[in-house]
C-alpha cells in the first residue's frame, strides 16, 4: 500500500492551476493545501466552476498544476516547477488510480466482463487473476457478465465503470460526479457501493458531486468555491 | 481476458457499414493488383511455353516482312512464300544445328467454317523428324501417319473438338476436294498447335501441287552459339531468319506498353483504397477521442494506443486483401478472358498465373501499404491526452 507511516495518501500544498484564455488568465485552482489519508472517503462540493474537478484531476495525475506540490504516499510527484509528460503520468495513474466518470465510458462492442477486464489489456498488476468475476460479483452483476453496455441501465452502466476502475486494484479512486447521469434511486445505489467500497475494503475514495446527499456519504466533505477548499 | 486484438476487431465492428465498404475497397484492389501480376508473370511463362512447344528455336522462311513471319509462326497465315527443300541438307550440316525439319504451311478457305467460312490451316510435317521436335505431344487417339505419302491427318485438340472429328473420321480439305482419314487426335497442348491440322509433308505437296516448303524449323544444339548460327544463316539466298527470342522480346515491348498502363490504374486502385482506410480509421479514432482519454487513465500508453489502432488497420488491410486474393482465384479464368481481348497477342494457356507464392507477396504489398497509411491516424490516436479529451465531451 502506497502510505507514509503516518497513513497520508495524498498531500497537496498550494496547488494551482491557472488556464489561459485569451488575453486573459483564469485562476481554476488557487493555493489549494489538503492531506488525504489512506481510508478516507472524501467528497468535493461547490458550484459550477469552483475547481472541484481541477482539483480532482491535479490529485489525480491527469493534469498538471501551474505552481504547487503534490506527494503520493511520500513520494514527490509534482514541485519545483516539474512538468510531468503524458507518459509519465500515465505511469503514476496506472499504479494508484482507478477512475469513474458521469458518462461511464464503457465500449458499446464488449460485453461487461470484457469492459471490466480492459484495463489488463494494457497493463495489469501482479495477482489480479480472477479480479474481474470477483468484482462484478461484489457489485451484484454477475448476472449481467456476457451483456453489453446497451442491454442493462445506467446504474448497471456505472457499476460496470466501478469494477473497471477497480481491477488493477487501485490505491486511490476518483470518481467525478458519478451519479451526473443517474435518477435518485440510482444515485443512492451507486452511493452505497461506494461507501460499502470505503468501509469494508478500506478503499480512499476522492469524489466530486453536485449531489449533497451523496457528498453526505463521505466521511469528510470539502467545498469548493472560487478555487479554493474550505473544509466543513 | 481480452486481448488488444480483440479490443480491434470489435471496434471495427461498431460502424459495420464503413468497416464493410473500406474492405470491398480493399479486396477491390487487391483483386486487380494480385491479377495483374499474375498477369505479368503468367504472360511471359505463356509466351515461352508456346515457343518453347515450337519445338525449335529459330525458323528460317523465304524472305518478307518479319512480323508477317512471326504471325505465320504463331497463327499460321496466307500470302505465304515458298523455299527450295534441299535447303534442309544445307542447314542439317553445320556444327550448331541438334535437328531441323521442314515444314509447309498451306491455308484454304472453308465455306463451312464459322459464319460466312474461314481460313482452314494445314500443317504438312516431316513424319521422321517432325515427332522429335515434339516429344511432348501426347495423343487422345491414334498416333501419327502410317507413312510419308499417306493421305491421313493428326488433328490438334481444338480443331477435332470444333470439327467434332473421331479417329477413323474423314476430312474434305476445302478448295482441293481431297479427302483425308484422322488418325491421330492429340491431346490439349494449351498452344497454336491445338487448332492445326497436321498431314504428312509430301501428301500436302501433292495436294497443293507445290514441291517447296515454306519453312525449316531448326533446333540448336545445346551451349551452341545460336548467334553465330544465325549470322551463318542470313547467308543463304533469299531467306530470313526469325529467332523467337527476337519474337518474343517483339511481343514483349507490344505488351509492356499494356502493362504499364494497367499496373498504373491498379496503383492508383491501390492508393484510392489506403485513403479509403486513412479515412476509416482517421474517423473512427476522431469519433472516439473521449473513449480513447478513458484508455490513457486506465493505463494505457501512447505506444499501447497507436498499437490498437495499428491493429485495426491490420486486420482492414490483411481481411481486405485475403479476400481479393481469393477473388482473384477463383475468377482468374474471367481475368483472362478479360486480359485476352485487350492484348495484341495472346498466347495459348494459363494467362493469369496465380500461385500461392504470389499471393503471398501481394497480401504483403497491401498489408505494408495499409500500415503504412494507419501511421498518421495511430499517431494521433497515441496524442491523445486523457484531459483534453474528457473535457472535449
Amino acid at each position: 500500500m502506497m502510505t507514509t507511516e503516518s497513513g497520508v495518501s495524498l498531500e497537496a500544498r498550494g496547488l494551482t492551476r491557472v488556464y489561459r484564455r485569451g488575453s486573459e488568465d483564469i485562476r481554476a485552482l488557487d493555493g489549494v493545501s489538503l492531506q488525504i489519508r489512506r481510508g478516507e472517503f472524501v467528497s468535493f462540493m461547490g458550484p459550477s466552476g469552483s475547481g472541484k474537478t481541477t482539483l480532482v484531476n491535479l490529485l489525480g495525475c491527469l493534469d498538471n498544476p501551474t505552481s504547487g506540490e503534490l506527494e503520493l504516499a511520500g513520494r514527490s510527484i509534482f514541485g519545483g516547477g516539474r512538468i510531468l509528460s503524458e507518459r509519465e503520468l500515465t505511469r503514476i495513474r496506472r499504479e494508484v488510480f482507478g477512475y469513474i466518470f458521469q458518462n461511464f465510458y464503457l465500449i458499446p462492442t464488449l460485453t461487461v466482463r470484457e469492459n471490466v477486464a480492459l484495463p489488463l489489456a494494457f497493463y495489469r498488476k501482479p495477482g489480479v487473476d480472477g479480479e474481474v468475476e470477483r468484482l462484478l460479483g461484489l457489485l451484484g452483476m454477475e448476472h449481467r457478465l456476457d451483456h453489453l453496455p446497451g442491454q442493462i441501465s445506467g446504474g448497471e452502466m456505472q457499476r460496470v465503470a466501478i469494477a473497471r476502475a477497480l481491477v488493477n486494484r487501485p490505491e486511490i479512486l476518483l470518481a467525478d460526479e458519478p451519479t451526473g447521469n443517474l435518477d435518485t434511486k440510482r444515485s443512492e445505489e451507486i452511493g452505497e457501493v461506494l461507501q460499502e467500497l470505503n468501509k469494508s475494503a478500506g478503499l480512499t475514495i476522492v469524489m466530486v458531486s453536485h449531489n449533497p446527499n451523496l457528498a453526505r456519504l463521505g466521511g469528510r466533505l470539502i467545498e469548493m468555491r472560487d478555487g479554493r477548499a474550505y473544509e466543513s | 481476458m481480452i486481448s488488444g486484438f480483440q479490443i480491434a476487431y470489435k471496434n471495427l465492428l461498431r460502424k459495420k457499414s464503413r468497416t464493410l465498404l473500406t474492405l470491398v475497397g480493399i479486396m477491390l484492389s487487391s483483386w486487380v493488383l494480385v491479377s495483374l501480376l499474375g498477369f505479368n508473370r503468367g504472360y511471359e511463362s505463356a509466351l515461352n511455353r508456346d515457343i518453347d512447344n515450337m519445338g525449335y528455336q529459330l525458323m528460317v522462311m523465304a524472305k518478307g516482312c518479319p512480323y508477317e513471319a512471326a504471325t505465320m509462326m504463331l497463327q499460321g497465315g496466307t500470302g505465304l512464300r515458298y523455299i527450295e527443300q534441299s535447303m534442309v541438307d544445307s542447314i542439317v550440316i553445320r556444327p550448331e544445328v541438334d535437328k531441323v525439319t521442314p515444314i509447309l504451311m498451306q491455308a484454304f478457305f472453308d465455306p463451312d467454317k464459322g459464319d460466312g467460312g474461314g481460313i482452314a490451316g494445314y500443317f504438312g510435317v516431316d513424319l521422321t523428324t517432325f515427332p522429335t521436335m515434339k516429344p511432348f505431344f501426347r495423343f487422345r487417339q491414334g498416333g501419327w501417319f502410317h507413312d510419308e505419302q499417306a493421305t491421313e491427318a493428326v488433328m490438334g485438340f481444338e480443331a477435332a473438338e470444333l470439327e467434332q472429328r473421331e479417329v477413323g473420321d474423314m476430312i474434305l480439305v476445302p478448295e482441293k476436294n481431297v479427302q483425308l482419314k484422322v488418325v491421330g487426335i492429340l491431346e490439349r497442348t494449351g498452344t497454336q498447335d491445338d487448332g492445326t491440322i497436321f498431314v504428312p509433308l509430301k501428301t500436302l505437296q501433292r495436294i497443293s501441287g507445290i514441291d517447296k516448303i515454306t519453312t525449316i524449323g531448326i533446333k540448336v544444339k545445346k551451349d551452341a552459339d545460336s548467334a553465330k548460327l544465325e549470322a551463318a544463316l542470313y547467308q543463304l539466298p533469299d531467306v530470313q531468319v526469325v529467332s523467337f527470342t527476337q519474337v518474343k522480346q517483339t511481343i514483349m515491348k507490344l505488351v509492356a506498353t499494356a502493362r504499364v498502363m494497367v499496373l498504373s490504374i491498379a496503383i492508383i486502385a491501390l492508393l484510392i483504397a489506403m485513403v479509403g482506410v486513412v479515412n476509416t480509421i482517421l474517423m473512427s479514432v476522431l469519433e472516439r477521442l473521449q473513449e480513447i482519454g478513458i484508455l490513457k487513465t486506465m493505463g494505457a500508453m501512447p505506444g499501447d494506443i497507436f498499437r490498437l489502432v495499428w491493429t485495426e488497420t491490420l486486420i482492414l488491410c490483411f481481411s481486405g486483401g485475403v479476400a481479393g486474393i481469393g477473388l482473384a482465384f477463383v475468377f482468374a479464368r474471367l481475368s483472362d478472358i478479360l486480359v485476352r481481348r485487350v492484348l495484341p497477342y495472346a498466347p495459348g494457356g494459363e494467362l493469369v498465373a496465380i500461385d500461392l507464392k504470389l499471393a503471398l507477396l501481394t497480401l504483403a504489398v497491401i498489408v505494408v501499404v495499409g500500415l503504412l497509411s494507419g501511421i498518421y491516424p495511430a499517431w494521433k490516436a497515441g496524442r491523445v491526452r486523457p484531459l483534453e479529451s474528457i473535457r472535449g465531451e
